[in-house]
This record gives structure tokens, sequence and C-alpha cells, in this order.
């Protein structure tokens, strides 16, 4: 019995070969969006010649024609430069915000678990509110609601003449510089050099006898005294500045603005809420085993905490962390609604002042994605040394 | 002889043990739980103290020292901003609309849940008085709305769409499980009729809403045109061909990579640059929901290709042996186990989402943040100081629908079965 199989044999015709279908397919995708994207460039540029603006980026290197208030920065300067302090203010919020989240979190994280009803209580409550409104809110209600709202600079509160707060900001004490540093920070340099080799000396002397290290105390104390001898054998370069109260502003000191403080505050409250939530559930990932294990130690809970749960729920806890510091780095473009000069307002007058949006819009986004990455592949390391290898 | 084709039993679940629930007195209770150890105690004292003083401030300014009026004028304002006088009622018949399509939607969820418990591919959940458990942040929500907006008129309406929601979740509870897709066309056809009884036949096209209806409209249509954009963009980065997968990753990764604010500057700003000069250019609302959905998509499409790694590999391998195309094995078997297991997520999305539309505020559109501080600069209210008022209002409006909205989630997320297997 013959059977027909001569079809099977032959080579599929070629609108049923799988490869060279992929290829067509492939080729059609890219033809579409080719044609996309040419199709809005040729607008783009049509739009921009009709409306008498520069297709290219030249306008970063024009004249600015406004001013921010930022010492290293006038209105001669360029449009770039001008991003540049607009970057500098960004990064002002964002290293100090995800500082202080971080710490806050962590403290109402482990408060949630706490075996204090009323703190757990509270802690909740904070989470749950503060998740839950959105954080364009928090910094208004800061800025409008409290920061500028205080008395203002002639009423305005001093604390032992150290400290001033009024609706012009707060004015911390500060150094000046009096005289020559280098001698200062030469001996500086060396005391820091002494105190990283002396941790390590700690820690190596500590994996090998097992005797208490010490090391924090052993390289803060080299790093004091050799700020102590610095400051004296360079001739005490540093003066304190103390806020003095004048009628429209304050001299000396270091000011830190009410628009600064209303945005620092809300992105580490609000930040803060969703962190805490991470440390709850990372804590609560660490195995039971290990907590029954430190308590048949007999470890106290503080040092259950800290040597057993806190180091593995760290672990755990890096990557949805990193989501949330660059989550706080693009909320601080919220800025932008009261005034604090980061890279957004600073786009936002550019583009004011007749620059193309859509070229400065690109440029804005450009430096976004560069701190987005930076913090990306920061958290990216630090992921790679405390992951748990060779599982 | 025909072959008998056996029902198969569904495995029996067994009730967890629970332990015993343990009755304690007050005072055994409280020194557990407050006062164990000296350090708690002091934590106690010390928190009790700082608590109830701040419970006190909070009261006494809520009860007493708040001027609401700003917020009792201009309830309206908040609620629909400029949107003619005259056509309100077609907010009011959109509301009944959604309220009969939620209900009859809830209605068939809650019965198919319970064949679900019933026959053990759910956990049993929930309790007394569940359902006026689940409704509590709405319920507050809308006693405060009432209070403040003082109207007989607005309470029976009010009341109304409540009855008009019961009586169709008591209609969707006695539709078959069979129907259930029905019932979904018939939800989906619903929104579409809400949409269309407040703009078509003489009314108020979307340009000219404001206030919490714009809130809401932006959310709901965000999420509703970013979801199939999403969902495509991240089958195209699991795709096994190259160039629709860098592509899709490229979209994807730069939209996560820039703050929500500069999306919607290059929609206020430039959309209108990219469109030929011929064109209409769109109004704001609509360039604000372009940016939405632009940006939306590419966390959805984070979250969906979450859902479609979970979908076991041997699914699509028993689709291939059993002859599907890359597409249908794709529409019929990966799509629908992965989407049901990222619904969770998807409502998350839609949370950030609500909140996230206070953002347009910033290009200068009127949804309630605008509101709360336009009212501000009212003459009756200029230089008052009564932004906190406002802002206590709008935060709480955005902090009751999120709030319920999480716990609706982790809700469906336990109904789910993650964790359940």
């Amino acid at each position: 019995m013959a059977v027909a199989t001569p079809a099977l044999a032959k080579r599929p015709p070629p609108w049923r070969n799988v490869r060279v279908r992929r290829w067509a397919l492939q080729a059609l995708f890219l033809l579409v969006v080719v044609a996309v994207v040419v199709w809005i460039y040729e607008n783009l540029t049509d739009n921009l010649r009709a409306a008498n603006q520069r297709t290219d980026f030249t306008f970063l290197r024009q004249q600015a024609g406004f001013a921010i208030p930022d010492p290293g920065f006038s209105s001669a300067d360029t449009i770039f430069q001008a991003f540049l302090v607009g970057a500098k203010n960004t990064a002002k919020v964002a290293f100090l915000g995800i500082l202080l989240a971080t710490v806050l979190g962590v403290v109402i994280g482990v408060a949630r678990l706490s075996t204090n009803w009323l703190v757990r209580r509270a802690a909740a409550i904070y989470v749950e509110t503060l998740r839950n409104i959105p954080v364009l809110v928090i910094i208004l209600f800061w800025y409008l609601g409290v920061l500028i709202r205080l008395r203002p600079l002639d009423e305005g509160s001093d604390i032992l003449g150290l400290v001033n707060l009024s609706n012009r900001g707060l004015v911390l004490p500060w150094l000046d510089r009096t005289g020559g540093t280098a001698v200062f920070f030469a001996v500086l340099a060396v005391a820091a050099a002494a105190a990283v080799a002396a941790f390590l000396w700690r820690t190596r002397r500590f994996d090998r006898t097992g005797e208490p290290h010490r090391r924090v105390l052993w390289a803060g104390g080299i790093l004091v005294v050799g700020l102590v001898v610095g400051f004296f054998a360079s001739g005490m370069p540093f003066g304190l500045s103390l806020p003095e109260r004048g009628e429209f502003a304050t001299a000396g000191g270091f000011r830190l603005s009410p628009e600064y403080g209303a945005l620092l505050i809300a992105l580490t409250l609000y930040t803060a809420s969703h962190i805490a939530e991470i440390v709850r559930g990372s804590i609560l990932a660490v195995q039971k085993g290990q907590t029954e294990a430190a308590n048949a130690l007999g470890l106290t809970g503080f040092q259950r905490l800290r040597y057993v749960v806190l180091p593995q729920a760290f672990r755990i806890s890096v990557p949805p962390m990193a989501n949330q510091y660059l989550n706080l780095t693009k909320n601080s473009s919220l800025g932008i609604a009261i005034g604090y000069y980061e890279l957004t307002r600073i786009y936002r007058i550019s583009v004011a002042q007749a620059a193309p949006a859509p070229q400065a819009t690109l440029v804005l986004m450009l430096f976004y994605l560069a701190f987005s990455l930076f913090i990306a592949g920061v958290t990216n390391l630090i992921n790679r040394r405390l992951a748990i290898r060779g599982r | 002889m025909a072959t008998r084709v056996d029902t198969i039993e569904p495995i029996p679940v067994p009730e967890p043990e629970r332990p015993p629930t343990r009755r304690v007195p007050p005072q055994e209770w409280a020194r557990e739980n407050l006062f164990s150890t000296w350090w708690n105690s002091l934590l106690t004292v010390v928190f009790g103290a700082a608590l109830a003083w701040a419970l006190y401030k909070v009261t006494r300014f809520v009860f007493f020292d708040a001027q609401w009026q700003i917020v009792e004028r201009n309830l309206r304002n908040f609620v629909v901003f400029h949107f003619p006088r005259g056509e309100t009622w077609r907010v009011w018949a959109a509301l009944f609309v959604v309220a009969g399509a939620v209900g009859l939607g809830a209605g068939a969820a809650a019965t198919r849940r319970e064949i679900e418990v019933e026959e053990g591919r759910a956990p049993a959940g929930g309790g007394r008085f569940l359902l006026v458990r689940r409704a509590v942040p709405l319920v507050l929500l809308v006693a405060v709305l009432l209070a403040f907006a003082r109207s007989l008129e607005a309470t029976l309406l009010v009341l109304a769409a409540a009855a008009v929601w019961l009586v169709f979740r008591l209609a969707g509870r006695r539709v078959p499980a069979r129907h259930a897709r029905w019932v979904a066309a018939i939800v989906f056809a619903a929104l579409v009729a809400a949409y269309l009884t407040i703009t078509a036949f003489g009314g108020v096209p979307w340009d000219r809403w404001g206030g919490l209806l714009l809130t809401v409209f932006l959310a709901v249509g965000g999420i509703a045109l970013s979801f199939p954009l999403g969902v495509l963009l991240a089958l195209g980065r699991r795709s096994t061909l190259p160039v629709v997968r860098w592509v899709c990753i490229v979209y994807i990764e730069l939209i996560r990579g820039v703050p929500l604010i500069t999306v919607l500057f290059m929609a206020a700003f430039a959309l209108g640059f990219f469109l030929p000069a011929t064109w209409d250019k769109p109004g704001l609302i609509t360039r604000a929901l372009v940016a939405f959905v632009a940006f939306t998509a590419a966390y959805v499409a984070e979250v969906v290709r979450g859902g479609l790694q979970s979908v076991p590999p041997g699914q699509i391998e028993a689709a291939q042996a059993v002859g599907l195309s890359p597409l249908r094995t794709t529409r019929l078997i990966v799509l629908p186990q992965a989407l049901r297991a990222v619904i969770p997520g998807l409502v998350g999305q839609f949370i950030s989402l609500f909140k996230d539309t206070s953002l347009v505020f910033i290009i200068g559109l009127t949804e309630i943040l605008a509101v709360a501080e336009i009212a501000t600069k009212q003459p009756d209210f200029l230089g008052q100081g009564l932004i906190v008022e406002t802002l206590l209002f709008v935060s709480f409006i955005y902090w009751a629908g999120s709030y319920w909205m999480s716990r609706e989630s982790q809700r469906l997320e336990a109904r789910l079965g993650v964790g359940y297997r």
C-alpha cells in the first residue's frame, strides 16, 4: 500500500516558512516604527520652522536671561548651565531625602511589628494615611499650610541665637572660612586614610581572634583627633557663623529655604511610608526559625533585630528599596509646584523664555534618565554585594 | 454504548484548623500588649501622651477651629468645577448608570465566588458584616460630601443611587455563572453609556470637565486605554522577535526612567509640534489623557509581564503540542491565566494613577487639587489662610478612594488564591 507523503518531503513555500515569516514580520514592524518616527520628525521640523524656532539643540548654549538664587549662576550664563544648577538642586533634595526616608522608614517598619500595641497601631495609621494621599498634596500642605505660614522674619523665633526659624526658612549655624585650609584638608585626608586602615585592621583582628573589634570607635576616634589637630595646626581656619537677623533677610549661617524644607519633608514622609511597608514585608519574610533561634540564644530584642533579623531582611529589601529611591528622585520634580529651583522648574522657565519646547523636554528627560541610571547602577552594585551567593 | 462522562469531583479542602481564640480580661491584655517590659511601658506612656496630644489637636481643628464654609460654598466646584450648571443632571444620571452596572458586576462576582468556595477552589473568608466593613471608606466619603452639601435633594439622589446598586446587585446574584461573560459585556457597555450620558445629545465634552469628575475621568480613562497598550507592550517585551522586543524594552525603560510630570509637559507643550499643522490641536485634557496613557502603559506592561512569567511553560508547550498557532496560544492559553494573576497589580496601578491625576494641577487643569488652591483665592476667602481646610478636604477624598481600593485589592489577592494552592 503506497502512502502518499511527497508533500512533506518538499520544502514549504516561503509564506509558510517560519524563518521567512519572522524576518518579514520584524521588517514590517521596523518599517512601521520608523515611518511613525519619521512622520513625527517631519512634522516637528515643519512646525518649529513655522514657529520660527530652532530645530537643533543650540538653544542650550544661549544666554539664559533669567536669574536663579544660586551663588554660582548669573543670568549671563547659558541655559545648559541653568539646567546643571537645577540638577544640583534636584540632587540636594534627592540625596538627603533618600537618607532621611530610609531611616524613618526602617523605624516605622520595625514599629509596625512592635510587641507594643500602641506603637504598632500608630505606625499602621501613619503608613495607611501617608501612602494613600498624593505626594503633591503633601508637598503643598507642608509649603502652603505650614512652612510659609510660620512667623515672619521680624518676629521669627531665635533659639538661643543659634537657629533662626521664620517663614523665610531655617537658618542654622555654619562654618566660615577665615584662613588657609590647605593644611587642614591635608591633615584630614591623612586622618581619613588612617581611620580606614584602623577599621580594616580591627576587622581582620576580630576575624582572627574573636576579640571585640570596636572598629567604629577606633575609626571615629582617629578622625576626631585628625580634625582637632588639623584645626589647630593650620591656625584655626574656620570660625562659627551664626544667623543674624537683618531687616529682609538673615546674614550668616546656613539657610534652608522653605521650598527646600517643604519638598524634603514631604518626600521623606511619603517615601518613608512606602519604605516602612517594604521593611515590614522583608522582616516577615525572614524565616521564623531565625527569630526563634535568636531568642533561644538569649539575645535581647534589640540584639535580635540588629544581628539576626535586619541583616537578612535588608538583603531582601534592596531591590524594592531601590525602586523607592528612584521614585523619590523622580517625585522631586514636583518641587516645581512650590517654586523650588530643581530641574523641572528650570525647564519650565527656559520654555517660557522661548526655548523650543520639544527639545527642552527631551533634555529634561535625559537629565532624569541620567539620575535614574545612576541610582539604579549604585543599588545594583549594593545588591550584587549583598545577595546571597552560591545557591 | 455511550461513554459515561464522569464529572470530576472536586477535592474537598479541609477547613484549616484555627487555634482557639483566647479571651483575656482587659487588664491582662494591657499587661501583655502595653506594659510587658519597662521599655514597653516607657514607650506606651511617651507614645500615648504624644498621640493623645495629636488627637486632641486634630479633633479640635476639624470640629471647632476649621472654617469649613470654604468647602461648603465651593462643594460644587470641588465636584464638577465649571461644568455647566444646567447640565448637572447628566452627571447624576451617569452616576445611576454606574451604580447599576457596578451592582450587577458585584452581584455576579459574589455568586461566582460562592461557587468557587463551595468547590474548594478559593479560600473561604470574610465573616459577618463583610459587605458593610468593606464599604466603610466609601460610605464615609459620601457622608462627608453630603454633610457639606446640606441638601435634601442630593441626599435623596445618593440614597436612590444606593438603592439602584442594591437592586442590581440582587439581580446580579441570580445570573448563572455561565453568563459571566455577558455580565462583563453589560458592565462595560454601561460604563460607555455613562460616558455618553454626559457627553452625547447636546452634552458636555470632556474638555469642559473639572473637579472630582475630571479626576475620576482621567484615572478611569487612563487605565482603560493604557491596559490594551500595556498588554501589547508586555507581549512585545517577551516576544522572540528581537526587533519587536528591543523596541518595547526601550519604550518601557525610557518611560519608567522619567517622572510623570515630564511626560505631562511633553504632552502639554510639545505634542502640538508632533502633529501636522493642518490638524486641530487637541485640548489640554485630551493631552493630559494621552500623557497618562503613554506613561501608565509602561507600568502596566511591567505588571502584565510579571503575570506572563507566572504562566508555567508547560502550558505553552501543551498548547503547541495540541497544534495551536502562536497567536491562539497567547490569546486562549497564556493571557487568560496571566491576566487573572495580575488583577491586584493592576488595581495598584490604578490607585497610583488616581493619585497621580493630581499632577495635572501643574499643567493648569482644574481637578480637585487645583480647586483647593483656587478656592482660597476667591474674594470671600482671600488671605485668610484657608488652604489647610481645602487641602485636608481634598486629602480626605484621595485617601478614602485609594484606601478603599487598596483594601479591595488585598481582598482580591486573597481571593485569587495567591499563596493558596
